[in-house]
């Protein structure tokens, strides 16, 4: 498909006409080659978005998410790429399964699916999976995470990082101290108090995250934190980084915007781990977000079916959906709080999970003779959010809220996986 | 009111109106004939997901005096325990008529989320969830007192009294209900346990102290509530062992020696005697506990009445 976005305005705020042929931006139109033309008047054209952490939840546990599902979600949200989680069934801890992840993910073609690998085999915690396997796979793996887990044997911890040197690669940590949330359900504190659930302490993250930092500078490695949801983390990382260390951080949209105040609803779509936490932890991940401590925006979508949130706090899953709700909750804490700008926006959602990842194809915006992943989206646009996406699940704390700013086109690989926000192909789905 | 799931749904006034209302229930005890008609034709389930045999006898006495149809669903043995939730077992008991669902159950919060879930109509009782509340067990414990300690009980509050709620605060949903409702009463609260059993976020409006010695000689308090120590408390390491717990923080013979003359010892039972309560203790004549036990079925009639009597109950 060739074709022209015209009367867009890029991440400064300038006119831009993006030309894209063969899949490609280019930096002219081609004579003899027919070209559509897309008045994309109103609009941003931003780096199609990256999201480092989400659960497809394929292969097994299709009840709640599929890959061409969350790949439809994605393209909703804005996605030209997603990283699925190993913690499926069986795990994502061999090559054969991360190469499943990735061909389906290309079948179904709305969106690059790129596998992290486990670190441990089954996510146990306990022997290292055959990550070089997983980097050698079709897969390319460089991401290894047992999220959901946390790598909490120091010992296996320090091997992980040592090891994924060999070939480049980032362990992507779940910081949970088991011993410290055993049966935890929502943050620790005077809420947790008087609700009568166990509490999920601020330092179980925090102390995790210590140590890692000085594993990652004992090895020289490459650590990055999945959802960072407390303040003194961010401190921590903020002086890790000062330092020179190799740390990447990522905040969720819902810890950006959600706070712990919902669980006394004992609603289940309001508990989630890391658990949602104080308003002032909410703006310390805001502050670190705009100046750069905090990397990237993630989502960690993550599909329950209705039976595992029908039920009283404890007994429910942890876990929400959200990859159509991050860009506009990224523009609500960045663009309409009046504290960044568009161009940090499409680092946090794009440019910066791209690079961590090492994914050649994505964030790169506008230059010429890349694939042409991008995102068009119309700031003024207000809307509330239904329970229902194209999601498999309805775990979606956001229904009923009201949002400004969505997203209109998606485009991946030059080709639009979402226009006028209709996802293609959502139609003949069934 | 439609529903009782925490002692905070009630004001003070209300309070004062159920220990009114379950103090001319309690007499209805003393008759020969031990009934009143109020809810004939109403069908109570107590519906509970843990063992509980104490809260629940007295809920199917309260109901059954006020003749009531009881239902006891006991979660174990039954379906439940092959897995069935708590929305499919309430929504089976209501479609068999219940319009009031008194529930137990090991999960905070599992009250409310029965309540506000749009899961069922009938009116849900929350006889302990979890370690959250029980807020029955507080309005007994209000009713004990005050009969005890106040001339004219009718109508009266608990002000100017001084209530030492002792054990693991933690988890206890007895000591949640009571911080709120002795409070919402007038009463000054104090908790006394170890540290690891006394959040520091449920800041009682008398204190807290870690020493059981130290809280009688300076709360000097007119009640001290004495909660069950679980034996899974021990083996998380929240103490080193029984002995210690009882010698530090146990009711005996010595430490009731030095309470106010008029003051009294009240526990929720079950009692484990010897550790946070000694015999000599538990049957002395300061204890209130059988008075707990007689008031527990006259409050909880009382509870019943307000939320079922008349076209209460079930929602349109």
């Amino acid at each position: 498909m060739n074709f022209i976005l015209q009367n867009a305005l890029d991440t400064k705020g300038n006119p831009v006409e993006v030309v894209v042929e063969g899949g490609r931006v280019v930096s002219s139109r081609s004579d003899g080659i027919n070209h559509e033309l897309v008045d994309c008047s109103g609009l941003h054209v931003l780096p199609g978005f990256v999201d480092l952490h989400t659960h497809l939840r394929e292969p097994g546990f299709e009840n709640s998410e599929t890959i061409r599902t969350g790949s439809m979600s994605a393209a909703a949200g804005g996605f030209t790429a997603v990283h699925a989680m190993a913690n499926t069934f069986p795990v994502a801890d061999t090559a054969g399964v991360v190469e499943q992840v990735l061909r389906i993910g290309k079948e179904v073609g709305l969106v690059h699916v790129q596998p992290i690998g486990a670190v441990t085999v089954g996510l146990a915690g306990e022997q290292l999976a055959e990550l070089a396997a997983m980097h050698d796979s079709a897969a390319r793996v460089r991401i290894f995470s047992d999220d959901g887990n946390c790598v909490h044997d120091p010992l296996l911890m320090r091997r992980a990082l040592e090891y994924v040197k060999g070939f480049g690669g980032t362990v992507a940590q779940h910081a949970q101290d088991p011993r410290l949330t055993k049966n935890a359900q929502m943050n620790e504190g005077e809420l947790s108090s008087r609700l009568g659930l166990a509490g999920w302490p601020a330092l179980a993250e925090e102390s995790i995250i210590a140590r890692d930092i000085m594993l990652t500078e004992l090895t020289e490695s490459r650590l990055h934190v999945c959802h960072v949801s407390t303040r003194r983390s961010v401190e921590l990382i903020r002086e890790a980084k000062s330092r020179g260390i190799s740390v990447t951080a990522e905040v969720t949209a819902h810890h950006l915007l959600l706070t712990e105040d919902l669980a006394e609803s004992y609603d289940p779509l309001y508990k989630v781990n890391p658990p949602l936490r104080t308003s002032d932890d909410a703006l310390a991940l805001r502050e670190a977000l705009v100046d750069g401590t905090i990397d990237v925006i993630a989502t960690d979508h993550a599909p329950h079916p209705k039976e595992s949130k029908d039920t009283d706090w404890a007994s429910a899953a942890f876990g929400m959906v959200g990859l159509e709700f991050a860009y506009s909750v990224a523009q609500q804490v960045l663009i309409d709080s009046g504290t960044s700008n568009l161009e940090r926006l499409a680092e946090v959602m794009s440019t910066a999970a791209a690079k961590i990842s090492g994914l050649e194809g994505q964030g790169n915006y506008l230059l010429p003779g890349y694939p042409a992943n991008l995102t068009l989206v119309d700031l003024g646009q207000a809307w509330v959010a239904e329970a229902t996406t194209y999601s498999k699940s309805t775990n979606n704390p956001y229904q009923g809220s009201e949002f400004k700013g969505r997203v209109v086109h998606t485009i991946f690989n030059g080709e639009f996986s979402m226009r006028d926000q209709k996802v293609r192909g959502a139609d003949t789905y069934v | 009111m439609k529903d009782l799931l925490s002692a905070a749904d009630l004001s003070k006034q209300q309070i004062i109106d159920i220990l009114d209302l379950a103090h001319e229930m309690s007499d209805v005890n003393e008759r020969e004939i031990k009934k009143l008609p109020t809810l004939r034709g109403k069908t109570v389930v107590n519906l509970f997901f843990e063992d509980s045999t104490r809260t629940r006898i007295s809920f199917e006495l309260a109901a059954k005096r006020l003749s009531a149809d009881v239902i006891n669903f006991a979660a174990k043995g039954s379906s439940v325990s092959k897995g069935e939730s708590l929305k499919d077992t309430a929504q089976t008991l209501e479609a068999m008529g219940a319009d009031a669902i008194v529930l137990r159950h090991g999960s905070s919060g599992s009250a409310h989320r029965l309540a506000h879930s749009g899961w069922v109509q009938s009116a849900v009782i929350n006889a302990g969830d979890g370690s959250h509340e029980h807020p029955t067990q507080a309005l007994l414990d209000a009713m004990t007192i005050r009969q005890a300690l106040v001339q004219e009980p009718i109508g009266t509050d608990l002000s100017g009294m001084k209530v030492l709620i002792v054990g693991d605060i933690s988890h206890s949903r007895v000591a949640r209900s009571n911080l709120i409702l002795l409070r919402g009463l007038g009463a000054t609260v104090a908790t006394c346990g170890p540290a690891t059993l006394v959040p520091r976020c449920l800041e009682p409006n008398g204190g807290i102290f870690y020493s059981l010695d130290k809280a009688i000689d300076d709360f000097a308090p007119d009640a001290v509530l004495m909660l069950r120590i679980q034996s899974e408390r021990m083996e998380a390491s929240f103490f080193p062992t029984e002995r210690e717990y009882s010698r530090v923080w146990g009711m005996n013979a010595e430490r009731l020696s030095r309470l106010t003359d008029s003051a009294i010892v009240l526990h929720p039972g079950p009692m484990n005697r010897g550790l946070e309560i000694d015999a000599a203790s538990a049957d002395s004549s300061k204890s209130r506990i059988l008075d707990q036990v007689h008031n527990g079925v006259a409050v909880r009639m009382a509870v019943l009445f307000h939320l079922l009597a008349g076209d209460k109950g079930k929602k349109q």
